[in-house]
């Protein structure tokens, strides 16, 4: 039986969570079909005790592809590089994280190796009898699922949503081979370069990322206000983000933008604060874990899918909330 | 210059309710138009002409009803359209769809540049714009925010990471995808209209195409969808009223019981 694999992410030497996150995923499907899973990593100078982490958080084994022309992700060399893997070890199943790097190498790779690929799954599953990966994912701003499959193909391959699983405990009993490997010749593809790399300032930090997330949308009034909303966040270890609306006003920048042309979103909490709920909006964030919508109007869209709602003034409302959080911090833990 | 924008007609969103009944969206009198998304590369292209000269040709695939997206790119100001349509290509999915467009562009002969919205909000896959490139060998920046530069058959660009921007330099001709901050789409004009209504689309079958039958549409496509749900999107959650002094304390601690309840605090 081939193997389940995920392709794990690093940045600067470090694995990124969403490399965990996938493995809990591959470990499910691996177990179901009795094989071994594989944490797939293409990059430059990861060390090896970093690498074990992901044995310990699932993998049975590990391929690294250890090459300074992969420091930072450029889709070619990478899907080159991932390719000539699949056609070598030929896996069972591939699951990579559906981030900016993933969703851009694995549609590539999907050409390549001639394979479907289903994007931004948020349920995985192993078909009884035909081992297929059943693979399932929002479409139509969240409002459908679909159930998908790849037959007569091989390998299945999707893209998982990031934030839509745990990762497993660390185990550090695992025991599993990490194979280094070389890149190929042939495979560079000299012609993409990165020349510059400019980080967000840290307000904007990856809303895809965290755990919880704290929104406001029109009801904000204006800019400032949002300071309250970033003193939330803080108290609560998330980061700020908003609507097209907060955005389009210049509240917020693009990379917070939260909905149908910005971020999807699955944190374990998000906060709505003045925020209506369009159908845009809703889609980006139907598949968080808990919603706590603050508004005014007791017939805002945004209280149909919020597992906890207060009807009132957001200005009222959130300074109380951070009063008490902020004591809660102070004094509980 | 040479620029091809594909786009794609979705749906209309903004103004759907959702049922309160079943919890889903009611699909009912929903108009198409151009994926939202897309209206962002149209723009690009038409800055790209109007700075450095040349034609932006507009491409989607679909039925014939999405010539009408078509002149509406040709009215924001695109200088011709061209359709692939066919009973064939009926129920691709991304693979299939990538192929088609690839084998349609390169039936239009040279190009430099290829712009893509990120991904459409119907299917929200993003896979067909990374799909394009590797069947054409093009160069690929995916989530562009920003053309820095322009010059000698190079280009500079910004694409959108999670921990920032990263700054991309490719040689032409190449394939972007982009997002919302590259531009700001303009309205047609109703000089833009005239031409639109005035133009005629290039329409591409399977028959002018250099393809393999067992690679189009719903047949050519590697993956099958084999179930669709309509999820209930409402949760019915608790809600309470924080009016006046004393209800505003009471609903704040009824929140906090929530969270302590979920182990979120």
């Amino acid at each position: 039986m081939s193997y389940v694999w995920t392709i794990a992410e690093q940045n600067k030497g470090r694995l990124r969570e969403v490399s965990f996150e996938l493995l809990c995923r591959g470990r499910k499907l691996a177990d179901k079909m009795n094989t071994k899973l594989c944490s797939v990593l293409l990059g430059s100078n990861v060390a090896d005790d970093i690498l074990q982490e992901l044995i310990s958080r699932g993998a049975d084994e590990v391929y690294f592809i250890d090459d300074p022309r992969l420091a930072s992700f450029i889709v070619e060399t990478h899907s080159n590089a991932l390719s000539d893997l699949i056609k070598k070890y030929k896996p069972h199943t591939i699951l990579a994280a559906a981030t900016s790097s993933g969703r851009t190498m694995m549609p590539y790779v999907a050409i390549q190796v001639s394979t479907g690929l289903t994007a931004d799954c948020t349920e995985l599953d192993i078909e009884e009898g035909t081992n297929y990966l059943l693979q399932t994912r929002p479409a139509i701003g969240g409002n459908i699922m679909a159930t998908i499959k790849t037959p007569d193909h091989s390998p299945q391959m999707a893209t998982v949503r990031p934030k839509s699983s745990r990762p497993l405990p660390l185990d550090p009993t695992r025991r599993g081979k990490i194979v280094r490997l070389p890149l190929p010749d042939g495979l560079y593809d000299p012609r993409v370069r990165e020349v510059g790399f400019r980080m967000s300032h840290e307000d904007s930090a990856s809303i895809e990322e965290a755990d919880i997330v704290v929104a406001g949308g029109k009801g904000m009034k204006k800019s400032d206000n949002f300071a309250m909303l970033r003193t939330m966040a803080r108290h609560l270890g998330g980061v700020v983000g908003g609507t097209r609306d907060a955005v389009d006003r210049g509240w917020l920048t693009y990379p917070q933008q939260i909905g149908l042309s910005g971020k999807t979103i699955s944190p374990k909490l998000y906060v709505a604060a003045g925020v209506s709920g369009s159908i845009q909006h809703l889609a980006g964030i139907k598949t968080s874990e808990y919603i706590v919508a603050i508004n005014q109007d007791p017939e805002a869209n945004i209280f149909q899918v919020a597992d906890f709602g207060i009807v009132g003034n957001l200005f009222e409302v959130v300074p109380l909330i951070n009063a008490r959080l902020e004591a809660h911090n102070k004094g509980g833990k | 210059m040479r620029i091809i924008v594909t786009i794609k007609q979705v749906p209309e969103t903004s103004n759907v309710k959702m049922d309160k009944e079943t919890g889903t969206m009611i699909r009912e009198g929903v108009v198409s138009v151009i994926n939202p998304l897309d209206l962002y590369a149209i723009e690009a292209g038409i800055e790209i002409k109007e700075l450095h000269g040349g034609h932006v040709t507009v491409c989607t695939m679909g039925p014939p009803s999405a010539a009408k997206a078509l002149k509406e790119a040709i009215a924001m100001g695109c200088d011709e359209g061209v359709l692939v349509s066919d009973k064939k290509f009926a129920g691709a999915d991304t693979w299939a769809t990538s192929y088609t467009l690839g084998a349609a562009i390169k039936e239009l002969g040279p190009f430099d540049l290829i712009l893509a919205g990120e991904r459409a909000t119907d299917g929200d896959t993003g896979q067909v714009g990374p799909g394009l490139a590797a069947w054409l060998g093009l160069p690929l920046a995916t989530y562009v925010s920003k053309i820095c530069s322009l010059e000698n058959n190079q280009l500079t660009v910004e694409r959108l990471v999670e921990d920032g921007y990263q700054v991309l330099q490719l040689p032409m001709p190449a394939l972007l995808t982009v997002v919302k901050e590259i531009s700001n789409p303009r309205l047609p004009t109703l000089r833009g209209k005239k031409k639109a209504r005035a133009s005629q689309l290039r329409v591409l079958s399977a028959r002018d195409l250099e393809v393999q039958e067992s690679h189009l549409g719903l047949k050519g496509s590697p993956t099958k969808v084999v179930k669709i749900e309509y999820p209930k999107v409402t949760r019915g959650g608790k809600m309470v009223k924080a009016s006046g002094e004393e209800g505003l304390h009471t609903a704040v601690s009824a929140l906090f019981a929530f969270l302590a309840e979920k182990e979120l605090i």
